[in-house]
């Protein structure tokens, strides 16, 4: 018997983007409201687990030709990264910096490098539970 | 570095050469190289003589740890002198009887001549040392050496068990003569033998003075094979003969005498040294004599009579500490013993290493050494027959060789115990002389054993494998120097007298020697018909009764049941050791993670309960509770009834779901606690566990998926319950035990200031403590590394497994 899955790919396609969005508000809210790194990726890959629950994986790794695992290292590069670059200005490790800048397009913004650990965390939820969840589901 | 220095490390030096000239020269003997070497440490030796014969010393020094006291500091007086001239000496003799010994083709010349050389610089190493570390490291040595040369023949099952058994028990005494050495060090607080011997009076006060005194003396007794620690000499008779001749007669085993006599200025003072050692030694002559007359391997005899003569030169030592409690030097008689026992140790060095270099020519030229199969050997070896005519009347005391003297004054140091008054000689005084006169006869018996049942006799070529000739001219050489020796030293003694013996005998007792004095040493032949010459007399009589009478009460020995024996009791307790510690690790590693659980949740109770207990610990404060709202409450039932359905469940689904629960409660619990950063990543998280177990749960095999409750096992109950009890009592103490306030004011007030943040969670995570959160995530990528890693090999692994279908 051949199922059709219009409605829940339809929805998944748009809820999908909700997600994303909400995920991403978690992820840049962490630093004044409830949220970060760690539950921002969880949430990006709940998104991605809802594409592959609608569709297959054949399918989804289409859409989002990324190698997860290149992406846990980048994400841990940013984060030594972020701590190892207040060596360059020879303040201790993991030293953060923060301040308003004034930006070409965006203007005066303020920025926070603690911002650019969090990425890392981000990068590396994502990448080790995409990891673990598609190697598990390819197995057999 | 000096020379002397220089002479004691060159053996090492020589055998890191040897293996060029093995590989570089084919056609010469290795052994030709060697010899050169101890023939020049024994001429430099001897320039020593004309300092050690007025009581004068000679010393090196150079630092190895100055940090802790630790030197080579070479020290040559009379004692260590004479050992250093037999090492050398015997050492030449060896080397050049090894050379027509040992087949150029057929063995392997290089590791033999190596780890004789090392063991020859070690032997110079210990006798010549001042420090007691040195020492040690230079008698490990012997150890090595002496194991390696055993096992020469590795090949041989018995040369491998005689090894391994050699190595134990030496090592056993060396470790604890390192114990021993130790305790004095911190007695004395210096390692250097004369700073300690200048503190004697004062060591022999010290609480520790008896522990570090058997503890060097085990160290002794093993080295020397001394009673019971005998019994690994006649199993290292598997080595080749030189080394028998070598380690097992001349020098190693009587690195144990060296000891005894280097320390005696130490610890001789004390009653327990004189008993100890005396006794020790004198029932050591008497066991070793009784057990060598029922050998039949001419080595086997040999070893035994080693075993025997060294008991009775350790006697004489132990004996003659007698003489430290008689201060008059002019005519302490007691003195006599300490001479005799150097005198001795000379004879035992000449006699012992011709008669095994003899056993040696037998092996060699009839192909046996069991003295049923030989005899009537006379008419061939002619030669050989004189040598072991001179070595065994030697070793048998008589007149005219020098085993004859020593024997005399033996007699005499023994004798003379029977007149002193300390130590409780007069009740148990007596024994002395009696076991000493037993083990004469014995010896007298052993000696014509080797003669007369190896050349006289009847002939029998049927047993042999060789037809027997007489040996090599160069195979005979060092016999027979070293027989001559036993006939020089046997008709004028007072060669010795003065140039070794009075200087070794005065480093023995230094107390009894003021600057300048000699000790009066003169050896005779004929001193009246004294109690000595009568017991020799009966020694002969009785001794040639009983060899004569042998065939007829040998079979006594059978009496005795084999198993009642030393080395069957080392056997076995080795074996019990092996079985004992196999079975202990058997009960207790069963390979069942639950018994360690077990192991590892009972030792947390105990521990800590112990000590909450000892330490009063538990304490319970009621302040700073905060009140309990009805959130609360609902919540906490409905933990315990998801923490009891896990536990009562029948399906396993059920436990999955019923975790799941509780991990959602767990973050309702967050949310009432006002932690919404947790409450959201529990959230998720749980989740995604639960759907991992239920993805576990689907993948279950089908054959052995039992739909069962949890048995019940009162054991695992109590366990549990245990550890939640400590752990509920420890942090209800915790609570209570608010010793300073907390830090988190800090991050409140400067997590905007500085940090330029709002959510303080998120800040600490990020910017105040950072780095543990660069290790978490590592922690996550290593996990999502490891999963993928396990899955795909398992993978690749059954493909592989399929094609091997």
């Amino acid at each position: 018997m051949k199922t059709n899955d219009v409605i829940l790919q339809t929805t998944s396609k748009v809820v999908f983007f909700m997600i994303v969005l909400f995920a991403i508000h978690l992820f840049f809210a962490g630093h004044y409201n409830p949220g970060g790194g760690f539950v921002g990726g969880l949430m990006t890959s709940g998104a991605i687990v809802l594409l592959l629950l609608a569709f297959d994986i054949k399918t989804v790794v289409k859409g989002f030709p990324i190698d997860y695992i290149i992406l846990v290292g980048i994400g841990l590069l940013f984060a030594v990264g972020t701590a190892a670059g207040s060596l360059l200005f020879n303040i201790p490790f993991f030293t953060h910096a923060f301040g308003d800048v004034t930006l070409p397009v965006l203007g005066k913004t303020s920025l926070h490098t603690a911002m650019l650990f969090d990425t890392g965390v981000y990068l590396v939820v994502i990448g080790v539970t995409m990891t673990i969840i598609q190697t598990i589901g390819e197995s057999e | 570095m000096s020379l002397l220095h220089l002479a004691i490390f060159s053996p090492f030096l020589m055998a890191m050469l040897v293996p060029f000239f093995y590989k570089g020269l084919r056609s010469i003997h290795t052994g030709w190289f060697v010899l050169v070497l101890p023939i020049l440490l024994f001429t430099y030796f001897l320039g020593f003589l004309p300092i050690t014969r007025n009581n004068q010393a000679v010393e090196k020094s150079f630092d190895w740890i100055p940090s802790l006291g630790i030197s080579f500091t070479a020290y040559v007086d009379g004692l260590g002198l004479l050992f250093a001239l037999l090492i050398t000496g015997i050492g030449a003799l060896v080397v050049l009887y090894s050379i027509f010994y040992l087949s150029k083709e057929k063995e392997s010349l290089h590791n033999f001549y190596v780890y004789l050389l090392l063991f020859m610089g070690a032997m110079l190493g210990v006798v010549l040392s001042d420090n007691l570390i040195t020492l040690y490291m230079f008698w490990e040595l012997t150890s090595i050496s002496s194991f390696l040369l055993i096992a020469y023949w590795y090949d041989r099952e018995r040369s491998r068990y005689g090894a391994l058994k050699s190595m134990l028990l030496t090592v056993f005494g060396g470790l604890s003569m390192l114990g021993g050495i130790l305790l004095l060090s911190l007695m004395g607080d210096t390692f250097s033998v004369r700073e300690l011997i200048s503190q004697a009076g004062e060591l022999n006060e010290h609480p520790l003075f008896l522990f570090a005194m058997i503890l060097v003396l085990l160290g002794a007794f093993t080295k020397s094979a001394q009673f019971p620690f005998y019994i690994w000499l006649p199993d290292a008779m598997e080595a080749p003969t030189p080394v028998s001749a070598y380690l097992h007669s001349a020098t190693m085993v009587k690195a144990g005498i060296y000891l005894v006599a280097r320390l005696s200025p130490i610890f001789a003072f004390s009653g327990y040294w004189f008993w100890i050692v005396g006794a020790v030694g004198i029932f050591t002559l008497f066991w070793g004599s009784l057990n060598a007359v029922k050998q039949t391997d001419l080595k086997g005899i040999l070893a035994f009579s080693t075993v025997s003569q060294l008991g009775l030169i350790m006697s004489l030592l132990g004996v003659g500490a007698a003489a430290l409690h008689f201060d008059a030097l002019d005519d302490n008689i007691y003195t006599a013993a300490t001479i005799a026992a150097v005198f001795h140790l000379i004879n035992h060095a000449t006699f012992k290493g011709s008669l095994f270099m003899v056993v040696g020519v037998v092996d060699h030229e009839t192909g046996t050494r069991d003295i049923r199969k030989l005899g009537g050997l006379l008419g061939f070896m002619p030669v050989t027959f004189t040598i072991a005519v001179i070595g065994a009347f030697s070793m048998a005391g008589l007149p005219p060789f020098n085993g004859f003297l020593s024997k005399e004054m033996f007699f005499t140091g023994m004798i003379q115990l029977l007149e002193l008054n300390i130590f409780n000689l007069q009740t148990w005084g007596l024994l002395f002389p009696i076991l000493a006169w037993v083990g004469s006869v014995f010896t007298f018996i052993y000696s014509m054993m080797i003669v007369f049942k190896t050349f006289s006799g009847k002939y029998q070529p049927e047993k042999l494998d060789k037809k027997p000739h007489e040996a090599p001219v160069g195979m005979l050489i060092s016999p027979m120097i070293l027989a001559a020796l036993v006939v020089v030293f046997g008709l004028f003694p007072n060669l010795l007298s003065y140039s070794l013996i009075q200087p070794a005998a005065a480093a023995i007792i230094p107390s009894l020697v003021g600057p300048g004095e000699k000790l009066s040493v003169h050896i005779s032949h004929w001193h009246g018909f004294s109690t000595e010459l009568l017991m020799t007399i009966g020694v002969v009589a009785l001794g040639a009764l009983m060899y004569v009478t042998l065939s007829k009460w040998i079979k006594l020995y059978t009496v005795f049941p084999g198993k009642v024996s030393l080395n069957n009791l080392y056997d076995t307790s080795l074996y019990a050791a092996e079985r004992g510690a196999y079975s202990m690790t058997k009960s207790y590693m069963n390979g069942f993670i639950r018994t360690y659980l077990v192991y590892i949740f009972v030792f947390f109770i105990g521990i800590l309960g112990f000590t909450m207990w000892t330490e009063n610990a538990f304490t319970f404060n009621q302040n700073n509770l905060a009140p309990i709202g009805v959130y609360e409450i609902v919540l906490v039932v409905i933990i315990t009834a998801g923490i009891i359905t896990i536990l009562m469940a029948k399906s396993r689904l059920t436990s999955i779901i019923a975790l799941g629960a509780v991990g959602y409660t767990v973050s309702l619990f967050f949310v009432i606690f006002r932690a919404p950063d947790l409450a959201l990543t529990q959230l998720v998280i749980e989740t995604v566990s639960v759907a991992l177990f239920l993805l576990c749960f689907f993948h279950l095999p089908q054959l052995s998926r039992h739909e069962e409750r949890m048995g019940f096992k009162l054991g695992n109950v109590l366990v549990s319950l245990g550890v939640g009890a400590m752990v509920t009592l420890m942090a209800i103490s915790a609570h209570s035990n608010k010793m300073f306030d907390s830090i988190s004011s800090y991050y409140v007030a400067n997590t905007y200031e500085k940090a330029a943040g709002k959510n303080m969670v998120n800040v600490i995570l990020v910017d105040f403590r950072g780095f543990d959160t660069l290790f978490e995530i590592s922690v996550l990528a290593i996990a999502g590394l490891g999963i993928f890693g396990m899955i795909k090999l398992r993978l690749s692994k059954k493909g592989e497994e399929a094609d091997e279908n």
